[in-house]
């Protein structure tokens, strides 16, 4: 049982596509698949309708090049590459808040050519350190209920809202409560499993998704961690479920202790606020996130909450990686390698593309993880 | 060589063209020496709004600076080296990387040491601007910093709210401003320089349209240095006043039928940025008897139109034409905000069938024979949905190629197989 705490999160996330067929067919519910973590969840799902996170399959193709151009990034290619051969045919409907230009193309190459019941485009704004901010997505929410609504043909009520948020602030906290494990000297669990378990939550029904998490928790603090912690790592940069360069990596007896990813402690760090007006609280949410670097702006937010990250969580050496050609990353990672180098956390960068190169990585990761090495004497 | 069939002249307005533009990248230099202010932000920015805190105000706009930086490249080899060295990647926005490179190297294009700006004013309307400014900012040692943001949909599902969004982040500018420089805000000037830039802006329309004639009066790269009034100073009333007169000019050569290039007998027209420093293929295109009537870009990143009665595409009536008096700061920026939203080249961001359509249009009304798309590897956000126009218009059965480059790093240009591709084109036209 113990070694087996997470396999619940692997198989949901390697069958996410069956998941959501069994789930449709189980339920008779509509399943709407949304391109970018700023996407107000709790709206969909407060309409009864499974919001399920697109991403890619981390597998060569070329049905995408008379649709992107190839400057753009692998995720946003890899994403309707997805949409394209029919991976998603379970979908009624996508849906996007608006964020970087990369996965804004994806999504109107798949609105034009993958047919489909509803889409919708939320103009989230990127603007999210002004005041002005939180209004104006209030009333682009509830633009985005009432479309919602006529598509579902149910009306969403307070009530909804209300355990819709229940249910998502509970998946955070929970997944809170795990990553407390991972400050610990050997942590209880891996970065690998970390992962699975978030971008799991991207896919699957919330209120399923905190059962499974109960049960983790029960038996997690006497979980028996058979291994050394090894270098604490911090991994960050642009979306990453690369679960095969997290295994190799741990592999050479590193760890990953914390990450700031949308697949990871971004897409559930902060908790929708109860205010009377639902609306309001969620807008808020969405405002008050950990940004990604495309809205972190004119301040740079990220900065002292990835630094408090290393810090929390003990942290020795940080990996900044890059989907190729992403430029809200490619505008942060200058500032943040100096910003943790400044305060003593080496890092080192790399580019990811569809499929990473493991045993080019593999060398170029372990060079670096030697340098955490004490030196030893010749004699 | 085709053989000549119209009447060429050169356009009498080109010396003060030059001595306009000429005079923008001075006047920033010397700003201090009157007393004056520099801002510095993007050529979308509402570049109206600082007009407010008087006429001593002086702005260098990016895009046109980093395509300035592009054309000489040497100096943007200088430039991205300059940058790539602080660990900023070669695939950014090339015209980002020749502003900061230029202030790395403390080199000013037109000669002289980097003037820095006392506030940096933009708009975030692509992933790099807002960042363009944030990392400028840093990289100057610390500028006070503004940006609206306008992300709020294409203009045809403008509404009220969504104007509120930019019109109150415009009037906490104001009041930032105010802040930053000391100075009293007067609303008077800006209201002047709304007034003026709806008139610089739909005079531009109004002289893209008239490239609709055949021959074309204008060829596209006459335009690109016709069209850089705007993007540098599309709020002041000597842009306003320039265009009207290359309009009365573009008019007369309408009237009396003479052509940018005398021997046209083919047209086509292309798109996003062109790559600055080998605009020779333009001339190249002339030989064959092709003319660029020019793009989406060159009309549309400054031009504001509307859809005539008769369906055709024209310049956008200016508020000062319908009657509208602007009394108040709000309403100015009212007005401003809405005008700057049904910019062509903004609605391509959410949707490339809106970009897809306006082109199908130019296609139809400029009378062009061919459509060739500049996969542009140096500006990500006006290459957004490149290949979705491609396919659309293919689809429309418009002849169309497409050659990769770079408007600002001569690195990723090839000019001899990109020559080789026009050859290819040109023969499918017809006009080889």
């Amino acid at each position: 049982m113990q070694q087996n705490l997470f396999e619940k999160f692997h198989e949901w996330y390697e069958n996410r596509h069956e998941y959501a067929r069994e789930w449709k067919e189980k339920t008779r519910g509509k399943v709407l698949g949304y391109f970018c973590t700023y996407a107000p969840e709790e709206l969909i799902y407060a309409a009864g309708v499974l919001p399920v996170r697109i991403l890619g399959s981390h597998e060569a193709q070329s049905v995408t090049e008379p649709h992107i151009f190839a400057m753009f990034c692998p995720l946003c290619r890899d994403c309707l590459a997805q949409g394209l051969q029919g991976r998603y045919d379970y979908l009624d409907g996508i849906m996007i808040a608006q964020c970087c230009l990369h996965m804004r193309q994806a999504f109107t190459s798949w609105r034009k050519h993958v047919p489909l019941d509803y889409s919708y485009y939320l103009y989230m704004p990127h603007g999210v350190q002004t005041p002005r901010a939180y209004p104006y997505l209030r009333g682009e929410l509830a633009d985005f209920k009432k479309s919602l609504e006529e598509w579902t043909g149910k009306k969403i009520t307070d009530q909804d809202l209300d355990h819709a948020i229940e249910v998502y602030n509970e998946n955070r906290h929970l997944m809170k409560r795990v990553y407390e494990f991972r400050k610990e000297r050997n942590p209880k669990l891996m970065g690998l499993e970390a992962m699975e378990m978030v971008v799991s939550s991207q896919m699957i029904d919330k209120e399923e998704h905190n059962q499974a998490l109960k049960e983790l928790l029960k038996e997690l603090p006497e979980r028996n961690v058979k291994r050394e912690a090894g270098t604490r790592l911090m991994i960050l940069g642009s979306e990453d479920d690369d679960t095969e360069f997290l295994r190799m990596v741990e592999s050479t007896g590193a760890t990953f202790v914390i990450e700031d990813h949308c697949t990871g402690s971004r897409y559930f760090w902060n908790e929708v606020v109860p205010q009377k007006d639902r609306l309001s609280a969620i807008a808020a949410r969405y405002i008050d996130r950990s940004p990604c670097p495309s809205k972190d702006w004119p301040e740079r937010t990220r900065l002292p909450h990835i630094l408090k990250l290393a810090k929390d969580y003990n942290v020795e050496g940080a990996l900044l990686i890059q989907q190729k050609f992403c430029d809200p990353h490619e505008l942060d990672i200058p500032a943040i390698r100096s910003h943790l180098e400044k305060n003593g956390i080496p890092t080192y960068f790399l580019e990811f593309d569809v499929t990473v190169p493991v045993g080019q990585f593999k060398t170029r990761v372990e060079a670096f993880l030697e340098t955490f090495q004490l030196p030893t004497d010749l004699f | 060589m085709a053989e000549k069939r119209y009447k060429t002249k050169p356009l009498d307005c080109w010396n003060e063209a030059k001595q306009l533009r000429q005079n923008y990248y001075e006047n920033f230099v010397k700003a201090h020496e009157i007393g004056g202010v520099r801002w510095a932000g993007g050529a979308w920015s509402f570049s109206a709004v600082p007009a407010g805190l008087g006429d001593d105000i002086y702005s260098l706009t990016g895009e046109p600076y980093g395509a300035t930086v592009a054309y000489n490249k040497d100096f943007a080899e200088e430039c991205h080296e300059a940058i790539e060295a602080k660990g900023y990647a070669r695939d950014l926005c090339a015209y980002m990387r020749n502003y900061w490179g230029s202030i790395v190297l403390n080199k000013y294009v037109w000669g002289g040491e980097w003037p820095k700006p006392d506030f940096l004013w933009t708009t975030h309307i692509c992933c790099s601007h807002a960042k363009w400014y944030q990392v400028a900012g840093e990289l100057e040692g610390g500028i006070p910093y503004f940006c609206v943001d306008v992300s709020v949909g294409p203009y045809n599902e403008v509404n009220e709210r969504r104007l509120n969004y930019i019109v109150s982040q415009m009037i906490d500018g104001i009041e930032w401003m105010e802040k930053v420089t000391g100075r009293k805000y007067d609303d008077e000037k800006l209201i002047q320089a709304v007034y003026n830039e709806c008139r610089a802006t739909s005079l531009w329309a109004e002289i893209c349209t008239l490239n609709k004639a055949v021959p074309a009066p204008l060829d596209e790269k006459t335009m690109y240095s016709l069209y850089v009034m705007g993007t540098l100073m599309k709020h002041r009333k000597e842009c306003a006043d320039f265009y009207e007169k290359l309009r009365d000019e573009v008019k007369e050569r309408v009237a009396n039928q003479i052509a940018a290039v005398g021997n046209e007998r083919f047209r086509v027209m292309t798109d996003t940025q062109p790559p600055w420093a080998f605009l020779e293929l333009w001339r190249y295109l002339q030989e064959y008897g092709v003319v660029s009537i020019g793009s989406l870009y060159t009309f549309g990143l400054i031009g504001i139109f509307e859809v005539k009665e008769d369906g055709t595409w024209g310049p956008r009536t200016t508020p000062q034409e319908q009657g509208i008096e602007i009394e108040t700061r709000e309403q100015a920026l009212r007005v401003l905000a809405e005008w700057t939203l049904s910019r062509p080249e903004w609605q391509h961001f959410y949707s490339p069938e809106l970009k897809s359509d306006m082109m199908k249009r130019i296609v139809k009304e400029w009378h062009v024979d061919g459509v060739m798309l500049h996969y542009n590897r140096g500006c990500e956000g006006l290459s957004m949905g490149i290949a979705e126009n491609k396919l659309a218009l293919k689809e429309a059965g418009i002849p169309v190629m497409h050659f990769e480059g770079n408007m600002g790093d001569e690195r990723e240009f090839d000019l001899e197989r990109t020559r080789a591709e026009i050859d290819a084109f040109l023969e499918i036209l017809g006009a080889r």
